[in-house]
This record gives C-alpha cells, sequence and structure tokens, in this order.
C-alpha cells in the first residue's frame, strides 16, 4: 500500500516535471537560436526594415510584412467571429428555449472539431471562388477568404467563453432588469453583456490568440508573399505560413535563412504570451466583482 | 368581486411542468392598502406575488389558468406589454439587486430604457425618486459612485427608489428584508407604512412579526392552497383555520 502510493507520486510528480523540463527546452531552443540570429541581423533592422526577403539574393530581415500579414488575417477573423459568436452567447442566455440549447450548442462545438486543414480547403476552394464573383479583383490567394473563414472557426470559442461569461452573471440582475420593464433586447444587451464584459473580452483576446498562431488555414488560403499592405484582396503572408515554408523547404540547416525562422517563431510567441496573460490578469482582476 | 380591487386573482391555477404550484386561488388586494402573504417555504406564496408582473414567464414549463386582474384588466391577454406591465407594477426582490452602475444612473434605469435622456427630467426624477425611499441624505454627495458601494440595507432602499422612478401603482416586495441587519429592517418597514398612501404593496415575508407590523391584510398559504385570507388583526388573534393557527403559533414552517 504504502509502496504503490508512493510510486504513483513518483510518477505524477515525474509527469509534472517532463511537462515544465519540455517548455523550459522549447523556450530555450527559441531564445538561443534567435539570439544567434540577432548575432547577425540587427533587431533594429529586424524591426525596421519593410521587406521579408530572407530567401532571395538580396536578403532584408524586415519582420512587419509578417506582422500585418498575421494581424490582418486576425483582424478580419475577430470582425467575423465576435458579432456572431457574442449574439449566438446572448441568443443561447437569453432567448433560446431549454431544446434549441441543447441542439445548438454540440453543433457548434462540432465546428471546433474540424480539422484546420479542412477550413483551409475550403477558403481555397469554397469561398475565394464565392468571393470573386462579386469582387472581381479578389486574387486566387488572398488574406479575406483565410480571414473569414478563420472567423468561423473562432467563432466556437467565443460563443461557448462568452455564454459563459454571461450564465455567471448574477440571476438577480436579470430579475432585475426584467421586473423594471426591460425587453429581452434591452435586459441582454444593456444589463447582461456589460455585466459579463471582462469575460468577454477575456474570450476575445483567447480567440485573437488562436487566430495569430493558426498555420494551416492561412498557409493554404492566404499565400506566400510577405507584403507590407493592409489590402485584404491580395496574397500576403503570416508569421506562421513562413515558418511552414521555410521547415518544409531545403534550407540548409544552421544557415542565416534557418535561423529566421527562430526569429519569427520568437515574435510569434512574444504575441501569444502577452494576450494569454493579459487574459490572465483580466480575469483575476474582474473574478470577484459580484462575489 | 373585481370592483373596488387594485389586484384580483379568479380562480388561479399555475404550474411548472407537472408541478402544481398554485391552487385555484382567487382573492382581491386593495387599493392603497399593504397586504402581506405568509406561510412556509415552498407554499406558492412567491410564485404567487411573480403571477402580478409576469416573472414567471420565462421560466421553462411554467404554465397559468384563470384571470389576474389588474384595474380590472385580465394582464394575461394576448394584447398585453409585459414590459408596460412590469413599469406599472414594480418589483422589490429578496437581495439587494442594483445594477453594476452609479446609484444615480439605477435610479434612472427605468427613464433611460423609454428612451429619456434629458439631464433635467432625469435628475429630478432621481431625487424624487431617492427621497420617496428615503434614501435621499445619505447619498446626495455620491449619486455619482458604485451603487455597489451603498450597504446592504442603502442598496435595497436604492432598489425600491429605482422601482418607485418607474410611475408604478403597485409594488410587489418579495421578503424584501430578509437579508438585511433589524435596524435596516425597520427602515424599510418605515418605507412601507409611508408609501402605502401612494401606492398598492404586496409584500412576501418569512417574517410573521413584521406581517403584523406593516400588513392590513394578511393571505396564510399552504402547499399551493390559499388557507385563510383576512385582515391582519384578526388573522393573527383570531384565526379561522386550525391550520392557519398552528402556523402563526409556530408549530410548524
Amino acid at each position: 500500500m504504502r509502496k504503490s502510493e508512493k510510486i504513483i507520486e513518483g510518477l505524477l510528480l515525474l509527469s509534472a516535471v517532463i511537462t515544465i523540463l519540455i517548455t523550459v527546452g522549447i523556450i530555450w531552443v527559441l531564445l538561443s537560436e534567435s539570439i544567434s540570429f540577432f548575432s547577425e541581423v540587427s533587431i533594429f533592422r529586424f524591426l525596421t526594415e519593410k521587406e521579408w526577403t530572407p530567401l532571395f539574393a538580396d536578403k532584408k530581415f524586415g519582420i512587419l510584412p509578417l506582422v500585418t500579414g498575421t494581424l490582418l488575417t486576425t483582424f478580419i477573423a475577430i470582425a467575423v467571429a465576435l458579432p456572431i459568436g457574442l449574439t449566438v452567447a446572448v441568443y443561447l442566455n437569453e432567448y433560446a428555449p431549454g431544446r434549441m440549447r441543447q441542439i445548438v450548442k454540440p453543433v457548434l462545438e462540432l465546428l471546433a472539431t474540424i480539422p484546420t486543414v479542412v477550413y483551409g480547403f475550403f477558403a481555397l476552394t469554397v469561398v475565394t471562388p464565392f468571393l470573386q464573383s462579386f469582387i472581381p479583383g479578389l486574387a486566387g490567394f488572398n488574406a479575406l477568404s483565410a480571414g473569414i473563414v478563420m472567423g468561423i472557426m473562432i467563432i466556437p470559442m467565443i460563443s461557448s467563453l462568452s455564454e459563459d461569461a454571461i450564465s455567471a452573471v448574477p440571476r438577480s440582475l436579470r430579475e432585475a432588469a426584467y421586473g423594471m420593464g426591460s425587453t429581452r433586447y434591452q435586459t441582454a444587451f444593456g444589463v447582461m453583456v456589460p455585466a459579463a464584459s471582462s469575460g468577454i473580452v477575456v474570450s476575445v483576446i483567447l480567440a485573437i490568440s488562436r487566430a495569430v498562431g493558426e498555420t494551416m488555414i492561412v498557409a493554404i488560403a492566404a499565400g506566400q508573399q510577405p507584403r507590407l499592405t493592409l489590402n485584404p484582396l491580395v496574397p500576403i503572408e503570416t508569421i506562421t505560413t513562413y515558418i511552414v515554408q521555410v521547415s518544409l523547404g531545403d534550407v540548409p540547416h544552421g544557415s542565416l535563412e534557418y535561423k529566421t525562422i527562430f526569429a519569427a517563431g520568437i515574435t510569434l510567441f512574444v504575441f501569444t504570451f502577452t494576450l494569454n496573460n493579459i487574459s490572465f490578469w483580466i480575469r483575476k482582476k474582474f473574478q470577484e466583482k459580484y462575489d | 368581486m373585481s370592483k373596488n380591487y387594485k389586484l384580483v386573482a379568479i380562480e388561479v391555477n399555475a404550474y411548472y411542468g407537472d408541478f402544481h404550484a398554485i391552487k385555484n386561488i382567487s382573492l382581491g388586494l386593495e387599493e392603497k392598502a399593504v397586504t402581506a402573504f405568509i406561510g412556509p417555504s415552498g407554499c406558492g406564496k412567491s410564485t404567487f406575488l411573480r403571477l402580478f408582473n409576469r416573472m414567471n414567464d420565462y421560466i421553462d414549463g411554467f404554465r397559468i389558468d384563470g384571470e389576474i386582474l389588474l384595474d380590472q384588466k385580465d394582464i394575461y391577454k394576448k394584447s398585453v406589454r409585459v414590459d408596460e406591465l412590469r413599469k406599472e407594477v414594480g418589483m422589490v426582490f429578496q437581495k439587494p439587486n442594483p445594477f453594476p452602475k452609479t446609484i444615480f444612473e439605477n435610479v434612472v434605469y427605468g427613464l433611460r430604457i423609454q428612451g429619456i435622456s434629458k439631464k433635467k427630467v432625469l435628475e429630478e426624477a432621481a431625487e424624487r425618486s431617492l427621497k420617496q425611499a428615503a434614501l435621499w441624505e445619505e447619498v446626495k454627495d455620491k449619486l455619482h459612485k458604485s451603487a455597489l458601494a451603498l450597504s446592504g440595507g442603502q442598496q435595497q432602499r436604492l432598489c425600491i427608489a429605482r422601482a418607485l422612478a418607474n410611475g408604478p401603482s403597485v409594488l410587489l416586495m418579495d421578503e424584501p428584508a430578509s437579508a438585511l441587519d433589524p435596524i435596516s429592517t425597520a427602515k424599510i418597514e418605515e418605507l412601507i407604512w409611508e408609501l402605502k398612501k401612494d401606492y398598492t404593496i404586496v409584500i412576501v415575508t418569512h417574517n410573521m412579526q413584521q406581517a403584523g407590523r406593516v400588513s392590513d391584510h394578511t393571505a396564510f398559504f399552504l402547499s399551493g392552497e390559499l388557507i385563510e385570507f383576512a385582515k391582519t388583526k384578526s388573522l393573527f388573534t383570531n384565526p379561522k383555520d386550525q391550520r392557519t393557527q398552528n402556523y402563526i403559533t409556530g408549530r410548524f414552517g
């Protein structure tokens, strides 16, 4: 008995330690390779040059085009997912009869189980041709359809986290609103959504973080042309796509070109790490408001 | 029966799914008087109270038959707008539930949702309602501070002020003092006495002394039935039904 307890305890500790070691290892590799990259290319050049052409003869190492590409697709995705996700959350909480909720929730969760490569092909072969039918200048690869499809992918994330936030608002507040003669709409958007705003903001930040790190959809549908633009109709390249492109290509191991993916990787890491920490902080700060 | 009453229930039955919560209750409530609903937990007194402003409507599986009349008009008719009804029949809940806004914004909430935004109108309404709720002196210097910073008793009077700002003629109070300390409770009871001059008040309470102190009439409920309804004094001193007698002498509940 005592012995088996000890073994189990040891195993649990071991798995915890392994997890931490792996994380530390990843960050270590990322940091050390980036440091060796930045010893050859200054951080100033990296942050200010307007072109990203490490694979060309005339090498430029400005990360900005990849960052704008990432932010552009992310912005489009959030512009699609936030209104729809929030509406769904409000609908499920304030309007939907019990049975409807039991149908809609699992269907939404199904959206989250679709492999992202399927979303990518959906963007490339369905959404882009559809959009081209009424946006004449739209290129075959573009930020718009990748962003829209990415938005569809993160709807469940926003709707389910926002729904949790809204349903965590005390029932007494809803009763207060109804008791004062508010309509359902006034109750939902005038009282419940503002009261749940911290949770909704957290859901959006996590969704942004997910969209920034999303790879497959943008790699398939957004193109591979680093371009400093906010035009959603032309091919662009995101940080993640660039990393995939170089990892799959025949860039020699240890070369400067090879190290660019670590520099790109750490940029991505800084983004998602910051976003996740902001959401953690918001959640902590506002959690106890109603207790 | 309906002629002299502000609120009338006629053969009302209410159900939650299969559960028969209100069993064939008829009664009339006098205008500008206080009526107390008493009875043990689960007897249906709160459910019955919430029939008068249709607060049960959103509960899944809730059903009602019979009629509830406000000023001789059936409030469950299809043509009745529930949001308008609730402005006429205000409600105060068991736990103080101010919105997480300023004191001022809480009081003028009802006006805001009616689309009134003139500063002067809002300010006048806020002052009037807060005075009516005997809260003005305590909050007049911090109207734009958060309502959540007030004490429980102040929050409850704020909720009363908020309801009054809607210009109702009826106030439903669902155990309004049960979460408050004795001093706050006394203030609420005093306020009920004041408000009776202008409003028809229905109060659900667990506290029989409270029912005795504030109400003109008392209704005793048990298992969804109305057992006895009489002038408060006579119900407490000379109950007609053995079950009322048992309850008010503390033999159960």
